[in-house]
């Protein structure tokens, strides 16, 4: 949308109050998604595959269902297999379907056949070993490349759509290829042309908090859903469809979230909880151990990649070619078109070609992890660049500069850019203390830049002025980010009341018009958006109603420092009239007064950042430290700085895990080894330097205020930074993440 | 009349064509007239496309202007985490 009423110059948006929500979470009084229960409660628990690929001959429930503590047993038979499979949205219920309760086949190591409801959380948990299942054992596949080959186990007939080239195997279900130039001729230009290949492990988002839920569906077909999730909207839409229910008769409540980083967007055990209590006729609870939440919700794609890049001399990247292919689990989805479009995003290319697979294999169903597909891509192509510029003997940061996009560059995925901040997060790198402090011997500085595209989506809120002038706002994106402060910073920048008397409210979807899910990083783009316009709805009545009691013109008013004054001399002298003024006399001048918005604002803009790191490398024991770390990336405009330097810190801390020790380690029989956070190892506390973060301001000029999606940028750059810290450090091209203790040791080993 | 620029995997479903010319006022018109033109293409179509409008990448929205000598190109959907 045209958006002419930018605003530059601010009073609440850009300082740091404390967060709402923040006495709740540290006295225990917010309430995550275990913490709920209900009269006559019954507690779920899921029965899972112990095979990688088995089909299921035969499930006898009925020892279970006559255990006295027992009160529901269901399988597939009890959900709605009424969608249809086909391409699209209706395509993607029938996966989730098939993710949430198996049918004729069990696809991967965990994955759920069937679930009891029990009147306890132990009887239930017994109870599933009352559950006899008959499996036929199938050959299985969990790595990428031999997924593709020619003898691989093949999962499911069929699921490959239009744009898969004859030929291939039936694994890999979605082809993507784009670029410009000719990209042979430009490698004949280059002065050295260097082509290898790398590799990423699936890792976890990690979040601290377990899935959770608590579902009661009556017979008549209405519902109530609690459940830890990035989208309450999109919980409701796709429990009524796999239940066969109408989507309004289901009221989803989202709790507050511990973490989801793209892994909360779908639903697990919610249709599971629903279906139970269906049977059950009581409210059920379903609340995952972690070892569940390894096994059966998403990681992200593990990648195979193979990138090949010239360069001139003088720095000029003459073409560039990547192919990357990502292995998403048992069903269609993982991102190797964001891959391929993301990769090469942040250079000005005359020649570039990219290609990205989605292959399938036995492992979960993949899930969104900030910036879906970015972070694998960019490992493989800054790993070329920096040892292009160790060749050649150039600087990094001079070799991206002299290549970056800027306004007006041809994207390496098509279209023009309009302004971005890419060169001014790699000139404030390059003039960054960090970039020119001296490394100590056995230590390596590594750089890299990053992009991701940011998302609007389907927006609506609310918000309602109160008769002692505070404001409450509804909002329909779960806060996974501190966005209850940022939105009540731009309502108070547009009402012109504190902060303090604003509250923020994540709504229920029975009280609020559709939102999409928290991600893409949009919630404080769109949803901030559309608080500033609903706040602006609210402004216009707060007017009239001055203009009114004045008998002038309603547009001979306007709203300064959260006062109604005069517009002009020639207005009338009247003075001003505070918000809270206008507020107590609402009920009697005109009725409550409140503000709206609903769009799907379109006008998210890109986001680059560049990240420094250097690392120091035991040769003993090839234990990797981060020694000092720093982020710089645009945001647009930060509306409230802390938060934002909170995603940047939180972006590299994940990438430090992604880079150095997170994996999912999979056995011969196709089973994960590692399903505990004792041998999924993510960093703690002790394993991080200081991050430290520099917020560049390049306003979007697709925001009244300016703002970029900050949520998932920062998880671009580190797998590549780390990287190259990391080889520069060893003196060996690290290729292969995670750069483990023992994949090092063996690196250094084979350098010599 | 709008030149549309595909992603180059779909030049198997047009012809060989990377650039399509249609008459269209919005976003909605465009991918109407792409397979009025090229029946092939509802297929990537279907399974979700966002169109960049001079840069601004329209994730969904089928009613956004398309203004006279813009540049258009065709993308697949954005997903995001």
């Amino acid at each position: 949308m045209a958006l002419d009423d930018r605003k530059s110059d601010f009073t609440f948006v850009g300082t740091r109050p404390n967060r709402p929500d923040g006495l709740d979470k540290v006295t225990g009084r917010a309430k995550f998604g275990a913490d709920i229960s209900a009269p006559g409660m019954l507690h779920g628990a899921i029965l899972r595959s112990p095979h990688a690929h088995a089909r299921i001959v035969k499930i006898d429930t009925s020892k279970a269902e006559a255990h006295k503590d027992v009160k529901a047993v269901v399988t597939r038979a009890d959900f709605s297999d009424k969608v249809e499979f086909k391409p699209g949205l209706s395509g993607e219920f029938w996966n989730v379907l098939e993710n949430v309760m198996a049918s004729d086949k069990a696809l991967y190591d965990g994955h759920a056949v069937a679930a009891v409801a029990a009147t306890s959380a132990l009887a239930a948990r017994d109870a599933l070993k009352l559950i006899e299942v008959e499996y036929e054992v199938l050959p299985h596949v969990t790595d990428v490349d031999k997924a593709m080959a020619p003898d691989a186990p093949i999962i499911r007939e069929g699921a490959a759509d239009y744009s898969v080239p004859e030929g291939m195997h039936p694994n890999v279900v979605r082809y993507h290829e784009s670029g410009h130039g000719d990209v042979d001729a430009g490698f004949a230009e280059a002065d050295l042309v260097i082509e290898d290949s790398f590799a990423t492990e699936a890792t976890h988002q990690g979040y601290i908090e377990p899935h959770a839920c608590m579902g009661s569906l009556g017979s008549d077909g209405k519902g109530e859903l609690w459940c830890t999730t990035q989208g309450h909207w999109i919980a409701q839409k796709t429990c009524a469809a796999l239940l066969g229910i109408e989507t309004s008769q289901l009221r989803v409540t989202a709790s507050e979230i511990g973490g989801g980083f793209g892994g909360k967007t779908t639903v697990f055990i919610e249709p599971v909880a629903l279906a139970l209590s269906r049977k059950a006729n009581r409210p059920v609870k379903i609340v995952m151990s972690r070892s569940e939440v390894f096994r059966a919700t998403g990681p992200t794609a593990s990648a195979s990649m193979d990138i090949k890049i010239g360069m001139k001399k003088d720095g000029t990247i003459t073409a560039a070619q990547g192919i990357f292919r990502l292995q998403g689990g048992a069903f269609p989805g993982a991102p190797g078109d964001m891959t391929a479009m993301c990769a090469f995003a942040p250079y000005n290319l005359t020649n570039v070609r990219q290609v990205g697979y989605d292959v399938m294999s036995n492992r979960p169903k993949q899930a969104a992890y900030r910036a879906p597909g970015a972070p694998m891509g960019a490992f493989a192509v800054e790993s070329v660049l920096d040892e292009l510029c160790n060749q050649l003997g150039l600087d990094p940061v001079d070799v991206r500069l002299k290549n970056a996009a800027h306004e007006g560059t041809k994207a390496s995925y098509g279209p023009t850019y309009e302004r971005i901040g890419l060169v001014e997060t790699l000139e404030a790198a390059k003039a960054h203390p960090h970039y020119s402090a001296p490394l100590k011997p056995g230590q390596g500085r590594g750089i890299s830049c990053g992009f991701w595209f940011n998302h609007g989506g389907e927006t609506s809120v609310s918000l309602a002025l109160s008769e002692d002038g505070s404001a409450q706002v509804m909002v329909g994106t779960p806060d996974i980010g501190g966005s209850r402060a940022s939105m009540a910073l731009m309502a108070a920048e547009v009402l012109g009341i504190p902060y303090e008397n604003i509250r923020v409210t994540v709504a229920d979807t029975a009280t609020l018009g559709y939102n999409d899910v928290s991600h893409g990083s949009r919630v404080t783009y769109a949803s901030g958006l559309a608080t500033i316009k609903a706040a602006r709805h609210a402004v216009e009545q707060l007017c009239a109603r001055a203009a009114a009691s004045w008998g002038i013109p309603a547009d001979a008013v306007k709203w300064e420092n959260g006062c109604a004054v005069p517009s002009g001399p020639n207005a009338g002298d009247f003075d001003p009239r505070p918000l809270a003024d206008i507020t107590a006399h609402m009920g009697a001048t005109g009725g409550p007064i409140s503000g709206h918005f609903e769009a799907t604002p379109e006008g998210a803009g890109v986001s680059f950042g560049t990240h420094i790191v250097d690392a120091e490398v035991d040769p003993e024991t090839g234990k990797t430290s981060i020694t000092r770390y720093t982020v710089i990336q645009d945001a647009g405009k930060a509306i409230h700085p802390t938060y934002v330097e909170g995603q940047y810190q939180g972006g590299a801390a994940q990438g430090i895990g992604w880079a150095l020790n997170e994996e999912y380690i999979y056995g011969d029989d196709g089973r994960l080894q590692n399903s505990i956070f004792l041998d999924y190892r993510i960093p703690v506390a002790s394993d991080l330097p200081m991050i430290d973060t520099v917020i560049v301001e390049v306003p979007n000029p697709g925001h009244p205020f300016g703002v970029r999606g900050v949520g998932e940028t920062g998880i671009v750059p580190p797998l590549a930074a780390i990287a190259n810290a990391v080889s520069n450090a060893a003196g060996v091209r690290m290729k292969q993440l995670p750069m483990s203790p023992p994949r090092i040791l063996a690196a250094l080993k084979d350098n010599g | 009349m709008v030149d549309v620029h595909l992603w180059s995997g779909l030049r198997s479903l047009t012809g060989g064509q990377q650039v399509v010319a249609v008459e269209a006022k919005t976003t909605g018109d465009l991918l109407r007239e792409l397979v009025r033109a090229h029946p092939q293409l509802q297929a990537p179509i279907d399974a979700g496309v966002s169109i960049a409008i001079d840069g601004r990448v329209i994730a969904t929205g089928l009613t956004e202007p398309i203004p006279e000598g813009s540049e258009v190109f065709l993308m697949q959907r954005l997903r995001g985490g």
